[in-house]
């Protein structure tokens, strides 16, 4: 925050902290955890963002909505920065986004569960709440999701892999 | 040598080993044996060659030649190149895709581990986030590698001659250079000898749960550290430069 702004760092991290991730629309990039930090260097606003994965395809995507969604409030001078460090982690995520994910169809992550080697993970159905289910394919529609099945109320649904 | 040299050189091993590697494995779009298995190695390649863009950005900045990551991936040479000769091997069949990321993953697994300690804050940065993709790589050619062995007979035969026929290109994974000495003073790179212990314990370890048998050949293929390829880089590269080579520049 500096003098002179018309607006500070800490308002603009609440307007950006708005943007819904582009995959799970019904999470916002704050909750995600991609959001790390606004500041202002002299008289440029730093958005500083932190890929999911390595790779993360929606970063270029992120990049022009944050300046687009600055640009309405007259802030033109954005500098979009990514990090590596530290690595992003769905730990993260707290109990409210959870609770989005679970509402959406998206079994959440479970905490700090990904830290032995070959632990299997009980998943949680997030329809029928069953914990009797199967996982059919590591992977998903995006890097970070596996496809499950519950074997209770038949249904598949995703999981997000805890990272 | 000077520590940017081989700083320079460090990186682009470590970029060329994902983007060759992560090349070979989007060749397996729409050929692996199911549409789930098409999903998992498509998603090895991206998070493969997510890696080789942080790495040869940084490579970039080390050379300050004003490159960018794009020019250090498609304008050099084959003999510039320092990736793993098990990297560029043609996909085969199933079996060989496995064995091939079984020992490669292993080796990953072990290596960005380590590398997270380095004394480079990207380099350790960037392995933070490597290994967690990796170890489910890993978890996954592991699983795969089981299910092959301890399969069918035909599954079984084939998992056996592809760990077999990869084998000799497992030994240049360890091996350490000027480069490599060079960087472990500054705690920049990590030792790689220790490393291959604890390997061959983790791939024998998976091999025998699959009722597999260990190769145990000793001659090693080599020459990736020089620049020194198999008949196949050329080919892979052609492939990948096109683009850049006939339009030079090219963006959009």
């Amino acid at each position: 925050m500096q003098a002179g702004n018309a607006i500070d760092a800490q308002e603009i991290y609440s307007l950006v902290s708005e943007i819904p991730d582009p995959e799970i629309p019904v999470i916002t990039i704050q909750e995600l955890g991609i959001l790390r930090k606004v500041e202002f260097v002299n008289k440029t606003c730093i958005v500083t963002i932190t890929p999911t994965y390595t790779a993360c395809p929606a970063m270029g995507l992120l990049e022009s909505q944050i300046k687009e969604v600055l640009k309405q409030y007259n802030i033109a001078d954005v500098e979009v920065q990514l990090t590596y460090s530290p690595a992003w982690t769905t730990d993260w995520m707290n109990e409210s986004a959870k609770k989005k994910l679970k509402d959406y169809g998206i079994a959440p992550p479970q905490h700090s569960s990904c830290s032995k080697f070959f632990a299997t993970e009980t998943v949680q159905c997030p329809r029928c709440n069953s914990k009797n289910t199967e996982m059919i394919s590591r992977y998903g529609s995006t890097a970070c999701k596996a496809l499950y099945k519950c074997l209770m109320c038949k249904e598949p649904f995703e999981h997000f892999k805890c990272h | 040598m000077t520590k940017q040299e081989a700083l320079y050189k460090y990186c682009l091993r470590l970029g060329d080993n994902a983007l060759i590697l992560g090349h070979r494995l989007s060749e397996m779009c729409s050929k692996a044996p199911f549409l789930e298995e098409d999903l998992a190695l498509t998603n090895f390649a991206l998070d493969m060659i997510g890696r080789a863009q942080a790495i040869l950005k940084y490579a970039a900045e080390v050379e300050g030649k004003g490159r960018n990551e794009d020019l250090i991936a498609y304008r050099r040479e084959e003999k510039e190149y320092y990736n793993h000769l098990i990297t560029e091997l043609p996909n085969g069949d199933f079996a060989h895709v496995i064995a091939r990321q079984l020992y490669v993953s292993a080796f990953e697994y072990l290596f960005y581990t380590e590398l997270q300690k380095s004394s480079d804050a990207t380099l350790a940065a960037i392995a933070a986030k490597t290994v967690k993709e990796v170890k489910y790589h890993l978890q996954h050619v592991a699983d795969w590698t089981v299910r092959l062995g301890d399969g069918t007979e035909e599954s079984h035969a084939r998992m056996q001659k592809a760990i077999n026929d990869l084998w000799m290109f497992t030994g240049e994974l360890f091996e350490m250079d000027e480069t490599d000495n060079l960087l472990l003073k500054e705690g920049v790179a990590i030792d790689l000898i220790p490393l291959k212990a604890a390997w061959e314990k983790n791939i024998s370890e998976i091999i025998g749960d699959a009722t597999l048998v260990s190769p145990a050949g000793s001659y090693m293929q080599t020459g990736s550290r020089k620049g020194i390829h198999t008949e196949y880089m050329g080919h892979i590269l052609s492939e990948m430069q096109y683009l850049q080579r006939a339009y030079p520049d090219a963006s959009w």
